[in-house]
């Protein structure tokens, strides 16, 4: 099985109660591989918000996407009762998603 | 001109020390940044200051600059937002400092003031994402503080400060600053400002630039962790800058490092807004031009925002932690046992609200409740989260997970409680006019 951590690295950063994350393919011949699996409503499921928290930012000059999951983190850094209130640890989470084919 | 060099000192209030020092002595730097300010800080240090337990500033920075001192050029200049909320109070105690040192004298040293908006921001302002207003806040409003752009600490460097302390400026203006002054840039155009503040924005977490926050398995591989180097930029006098780090220290810059590093906290690459420009990343250019060295260019603006982005710290009540771990066959079932035990007398002996309770298995899936994870884990602990104006609520929390030990499931272990008192951070928007940065000359 492959997942989006095969074919790509991510970071994840935060503001507010939305996680924004970048997600960059190790070889840019995959970026199109990556553009399709970085579809708003298989991150949205994989995610477990609904599709319309998701937005998805493609940067193809620079060879990466930026992936924006909103009401995520528990009502943000400094409200949240979560052990990772700032989210960091989504980008693992990111990695995890299945690529099909 | 000449390419201008500047460093990063630290990347927030808790960063390492002898990185700075380390590129203090061998980086033959224009000016070295230390950003020690993390969004919520300044409410903290506000609510320090207001009940007198302590300074409204940073005192640790004192510490980065007597260890960077005895390395530092003449030339180079040092500029800081460790100042929180009191920006002079610590240009004072600069002063004080730099006084008492040989490399010390004869430094100027100037603070930043202004971006504390807490008398004229309107109560009629909408708290971003809400349909609150300040003057809904109350009593539980403790400050305001606008992200203030570079003009300010630029007027204080052309002034001949040596030492700049500001609160809250945007992280990227601190460097964008020194670089501008230096090129001749008008803080007034978002088109000269946009290569500085581009830099600014990749030096601004420090290591986070050369290979910190990204070594993963085989494929993200980082030597030197241990001793990893803070990152400088060396900016030629038209907007390109060269990234690197000093020689002999761990750590790695490439063009993965700095992509990262670039739109991580991005909403929209194509219109970042910072206060001295709205910056399009979507056509920057990264390079590879040598080993650990990275050329970033093609920095460009969409004019800069109208109105400044203001933190507002907020009185938040206390947040209550308590936990306990098990261990071995069967133990997730155990620690979900816990959990349902304190929800279930949280309800039915002390009459309050189950959903105000928060209950997660660490190690099972609390980074990630929406998932469901495969196998069992070989250690699980049950944690209970509750955020609360009152003290005898995180009181009971804490009483019940303990009480797990004599009451709970077998096998429990290692329990441990923690009490913060919270100021959460809010954001709202105030127009630029009504912010008056200004500067005060110390010394």
């Amino acid at each position: 099985m492959t997942t989006l951590g095969d074919l790509a690295h991510a970071r994840a950063g935060d503001k507010g109660d939305t996680s924004i994350l970048v997600v960059a393919p190790y070889e840019l011949d995959d970026y199109a591989r990556v553009d399709d699996v970085l579809r708003a409503e298989r991150v949205a499921v994989h995610f477990g918000v609904d599709a319309s928290h998701v937005t998805i930012h493609p940067v193809p000059r620079l060879g990466a996407f930026t992936v924006v999951v909103r009401a995520r983190l528990d009502g943000g850094v400094t409200r949240s009762r979560a052990a990772d209130p700032h989210g960091k640890t989504l980008s693992g989470h990111l990695l995890d998603l299945v690529v099909e084919g | 001109m000449s390419t201008y060099r500047i460093g990063a000192g630290s990347g927030f209030a808790g960063d390492r020390f002898e990185p700075a020092e380390i590129l203090a002595a061998r980086g033959e730097l224009d000016a070295l940044v230390f950003e020690c300010l993390a969004e919520r800080t300044i409410g903290l240090a506000q609510q320090r200051a207001a009940t007198s337990a302590g300074a409204g500033f940073d005192r640790v920075f004192l510490d980065r600059l007597a260890g960077v001192l005895p390395h530092l050029e003449p030339r180079t200049r040092v500029l800081t937002n460790a100042g929180a909320a009191d920006p002079v109070g610590l240009a004072r105690a600069v002063v004080d400092l730099l006084s008492a040192h040989p490399r010390g004298a004869g430094r100027r040293v100037a603070a930043v003031v202004g971006d504390d908006v807490t008398a004229v921001i309107p109560a009629d302002a909408r708290i971003t994402g809400t349909d609150l207003t300040i003057g809904d806040l109350g009593d539980r409003l403790v400050s305001a503080n606008a992200y203030i752009g570079a003009g300010a600490a630029m007027r204080a460097l052309e002034n001949g400060a040596d030492v700049v302390i500001t609160g809250r400026m945007g992280d990227a203006a601190l460097f964008a600053a020194p670089i501008a002054v230096h090129h001749g840039w008008d803080d007034a155009s978002p088109d000269q400002m946009a290569a500085p503040t581009l830099v600014g924005h990749l030096l601004e977490c420090a290591g986070q630039l050369t290979g910190g926050y990204f070594a993963d398995g085989g494929r993200k591989v980082v030597p030197g962790l241990a001793t990893l180097g803070f990152p400088f930029a060396d900016v030629a006098a038209d907007g390109v800058a060269d990234f690197g780090k000093a020689a002999g220290t761990g750590g790695l810059i490439s063009r993965a490092t700095v992509l990262e590093q670039l739109l991580y906290e991005i909403d929209d690459p194509g219109r970042y807004k910072t206060p001295d420009a709205t910056l399009d990343l979507g056509d920057v250019r990264i390079d590879e031009v040598g080993s650990d060295r990275v050329r970033v260019s093609a920095a460009s603006a969409q004019g800069r925002p109208e109105q400044l982005k203001v933190s507002v710290g907020v009185r938040d009540g206390f947040l209550a932690v308590g936990s306990i771990a098990y261990a071995g066959r069967g133990a997730r079932e155990r620690a979900e046992l816990a959990l349902q035990i304190v929800r279930e007398r949280w309800e039915v002996v002390h009459g309050r609200d189950p959903g105000e309770v928060r209950a997660d298995l660490q190690g099972y899936n609390s980074l990630r409740p929406w998932h469901e994870p495969a196998g069992e884990p070989a250690e699980v602990r049950a944690r209970l989260s509750l955020r609360t104006f009152d003290r005898a609520a995180a009181a009971l929390l804490h009483r019940e997970v303990e009480a797990l030990y004599t009451n709970g499931p077998a096998g429990g272990g290692g329990a441990d409680l923690s009490l913060r008192e919270t100021v959460g951070i809010v954001s709202t928007f105030i127009d630029r006019e009504r912010v008056d940065p200004r500067v005060e000359m110390v010394s």
